[in-house]
């Protein structure tokens, strides 16, 4: 009996093979944060995207990871994935090039409640790198403007240097049906505009607390802070919604890494309404 | 999935009486139609599933004795084919293979080619296979089969495997598929069912056809019908299998204790226990966590990647950029128990548990998960202390 | 322009002030504005008034071995400046210096303790107000602490 089992014949439902995708750019955002463009090769099916969700993207010879989709997710053909250069994978694919393959399966995951926040006030609420899996909500209501009453972004970063994708920042504060308001958590001797922590934008913030839909993506301790200072606002516990992160192997609910709790984070989550996972989140290394 | 009442003789059933040398003729028709048939035997001082061509493999006349962290094989003194409870591997590693290959990636000038696996699936016959386990079986299709999405490799090995099930008549000291609901008798899932009867110097098994598949099988062994006699004496010998458990576990109230508990004491108790070695999760029938990794040719023009076991034990299991979020050993096994007792059941509507025991014959330092669910079934006082002024 | 009175109600920090409470604190108070580089108090200095943020924008700086001065916090308008007056030894510890121009309402500390000694239910009002202020502070400096954002290993 050999010690390797051969699979099974692999068929159009395996979802553990990936396809194969071509780097159009990658582009680097900050010192350790960096973007990837991806295209089919070869035509490919065009695939619906919805905002927050993530694809497994497969590196030859060094890996597979998850990263959420930082592009305008009506853009299917054009793949676009933000993530900081943390590990192996991500490391090697900082430096790949344009014209090199990667493999991606996909997409997986709950959405942000887009469709859900239609007729309200959008606050999102974006913690370092937890601006890239929102930054397709902002395309999306932007693209659908009168579907939605006020739209507010509050985003931290841990120094202006931090800062992702500055210029689209400067581009949507500038806008009059958008109200846009950026902190770090330590300036500098050039910084000119808010210090503090992000949840110190929330008091002030205009939108109507009962009529809102929160959107919050960030490390796990900014989002527990944020979703209390929300609260202390008047928003609804249902109201809030977060999107979650964990180890995932194999993104179908099959590996059980990703379980936070009774839930799969790649098939449950990653976003959940926040009354669901509240108690766990506070839990101590669940 | 509960046990109905599959008597041996159950009307609108036609039972059949089987010597051990039917069994041989009923092996010998299994190969000849392309089985590979994973029987008990013995080796290494234990009792372990192996391909097997005769009946002679099987571990005629001995039994098992199991304790918390103790396993030792005893002859019996009669010439019982299935006279022990359950060993150390559970049937799993055929249909969620401890190692798979899931696709090769070939480099070629720039180009990449995926070569897909087309070996075609192994066709299992499982003899000997019990009621826990089956059970067991039928929790992981709920896990890889009935979510929305398929395991395909295990689709494919578990569609075409046959199960030639045996009810327990010797429970073990660690057992307590009675109070899972999922044994001693045999319910669902198996083709063919037997039963095994050594008494007043006959060897005999009654056995019954419990799908068209099962039925046909043994309508060409072409063996006499069982007599009422014969029915009664294999009644007879499973009838008190419940109460001969070795364990007992009181599910009621238990999904509910564990999962609003997080921090009651007896997580860190365990916890000054359990080495995080894992060997419950391997010898767990259930247990389903797998890990990928890469494999790459030295030139790098090849790579394979492949799926294999994993354990939520192991500290990397929950790693993530800074850190893993189960570091401590309490949390590690909390995350185990809760889920196998509690969270399965929000994930797949039924316990995670059969109770086959092996975690508790298994683990090097005995933990027993009947134990721990009873001390975690108590509710502690959500009270600061020890008060100082009573 | 406007009285006192008016300008202390109109400010979040004391929108609901009773009555009696706000004449009592109306006369510890005055208007200031302050040019856009130019301190209002500095670290180490005996705290004499604490401050309403009408309009414009307070950095909240200290100085450190390595960065020199460093922005800890910036307020703006609706923002309350300064606790360290109503505890002994009432000195500073941080710097505040206007990053605009901007106008505050300055309520002097000697005046308003004073008043909270002769005026219990005052005093329990402001001390229940700054207590708030100082919890928020407190919260966000530990969200700042962890260093969230910090990629450790």
């Amino acid at each position: 009996m050999s010690t390797v089992a051969e699979g099974a014949p692999a068929t159009a439902a395996d979802v553990m093979r990936p396809d194969l995708y071509r780097i159009q750019r990658v582009r680097r955002e900050t010192h350790d944060t960096f973007t990837v463009e991806l295209r089919p090769d070869r035509g490919g099916a065009r695939i619906a995207y919805r905002p927050g969700q993530f694809n497994m993207i497969y590196v030859f010879g060094a890996g597979e990871i998850p990263i959420s989709i930082s592009g305008d997710a009506g853009a299917a053909a054009r793949l676009v994935h933000t993530t900081r250069a943390v590990g192996t994978v991500t490391n090697v694919m900082s430096r790949l090039k344009a014209g090199d393959l990667v493999g991606v399966r996909g997409p997986f995951g709950t959405p942000w409640p887009t469709e859900l926040a239609r007729g309200h006030d959008v606050v999102v609420v974006a913690g370092g790198i937890g601006l890239a899996p929102l930054r397709p909500v902002l395309y999306w209501v932007l693209a659908h403007r009168a579907d939605y009453g006020r739209v507010v972004l509050l985003y931290g970063a841990r120094t202006p240097q931090d800062i992702l994708f500055r210029r689209e920042l400067e581009q949507w504060r500038a806008r009059f049906d958008l109200d846009v308001h950026v902190t770090v958590d330590r300036g500098s001797q050039a910084w000119r505009g808010s210090v503090g922590v992000v949840t110190s934008l929330i008091p002030k913030a205009p939108f109507d607390p009962r009529d809102a839909v929160a959107m919050m993506c960030g490390p796990e301790v900014m989002m527990r802070y944020t979703a209390l200072e929300l609260q202390r606002r008047g928003v609804p516990v249902g109201q809030i919604y977060v999107s979650m992160e964990r180890n995932m192997k194999c993104a179908v609910g099959f590996c059980g890494h990703c379980q936070f709790g009774q839930y799969f984070v790649c098939r449950d989550g990653p976003v959940f309404p926040y009354d669901r996972v509240e108690d766990l989140i506070n839990r101590w290394e669940i | 999935m509960t046990v109905p009442e599959s008597r041996p003789g159950a009307s609108g059933t036609e039972t059949h009486l089987l010597d051990p040398s039917h069994l041989q003729l009923l092996i010998d028709a299994l190969r000849a139609d392309g089985y590979r048939v994973i029987a008990p035997t013995r080796r290494d001082g234990a009792i372990v599933h192996d391909e097997v061509s005769s009946v002679g493999e099987l571990p005629a006349g001995w039994t098992d004795e199991q304790q918390p962290g103790a396993y030792r094989l005893r002859q019996r003194g009669d010439g019982a084919l299935f006279g022990y409870a359950v060993g150390p591997s559970p049937w799993k590693r055929f249909l969620h293979p401890p190692l798979l290959r899931l696709w090769r990636a070939r480099r070629v000038n720039g180009r990449v080619e995926l070569v897909p696996e087309d070996a075609p699936p192994p066709k299992y016959a499982f003899l000997g296979i019990r009621a826990c386990d089956l059970a067991a079986i039928a929790k992981l299709d709920d896990v890889l089969l009935d979510g929305p999405y398929v395991d395909v490799t295990y689709r494919a090995v578990r569609g075409q495997a046959l199960f030639v099930a045996v009810h327990c008549a010797t429970p073990g000291g660690t057992c307590f598929c009675d109070s899972m609901g999922t044994g001693p008798r045999v319910g669902d899932g198996a083709d063919l069912i037997l039963t095994e009867v050594v008494a007043s110097g006959r060897h005999f098994f009654v056995a019954q056809g419990a799908t068209p598949r099962g039925r046909s099988l043994l309508a060409a062994l072409g063996c006499p019908g069982a007599t009422a006699d014969d029915i009664e004496a294999a009644e007879h010998a499973i009838a008190d299998a419940p109460d001969r458990m070795g364990r007992d576990l009181k599910t009621d109230g238990l999904r509910e204790s564990i999962y609003a508990q997080p921090e009651h004491p007896r997580w860190e108790q365990v916890a000054r226990r359990c080495l995080t070695c894992g060997s419950c999760t391997l010898s767990c029938p259930t247990c389903f966590c797998t890990t990928v990794e890469d494999a790459t040719s030295l030139g790098g023009s090849e790579s394979e990647r492949r799926r294999r076991w994993d354990t939520c034990f192991a500290v990397e299991f929950s790693h993530m950029y800074g850190g893993s979020v189960r570091l401590s050993a309490r949390s590690r096994y909390r995350q185990w128990l809760t889920h196998k007792l509690s969270t399965w059941h929000d994930q797949f509507g039924t316990s995670g548990c059969v109770g086959c025991g092996r975690c508790i014959t298994w683990c090097p330092v005995g933990i027993d998960i009947t134990a721990e669910a009873a001390a975690i079934r108590q509710r502690v006082s959500a009270g600061l202390g020890q008060s100082l002024t009573e | 322009m406007k009285g006192l009175e008016e300008l202390l109600v109109d400010h979040a920090f004391f929108r609901d002030l009773e009555p009696p409470h706000l004449t009592l604190l109306a006369g510890c108070a005055s208007q200031v504005r302050v040019d856009e580089g130019e301190f209002l108090f500095r670290e180490g200095e005996v705290a004499r008034a604490f401050y309403l943020v009408r309009h414009g924008s307070v950095a909240i700086q200290s100085i450190t071995p390595h960065e020199g001065m460093v922005t800890i916090q910036t307020l703006g308008e609706g923002d309350i400046l300064g606790w360290s007056w109503l505890l002994p030894p009432y000195r500073w510890h941080f710097s505040a210096r206007a990053i605009q121009p901007t106008v505050v309402v300055g309520l002097d500390a000697a005046c308003v303790r004073g008043k909270c000694e002769q005026d219990p239910g005052f005093g329990y009002d402001i001390m229940r107000r700054f207590s708030q202020v100082m919890a928020s502070r407190l919260e966000a400096m530990h969200l700042q602490l962890m260093n969230v954002y910090e990629h450790r290993g």
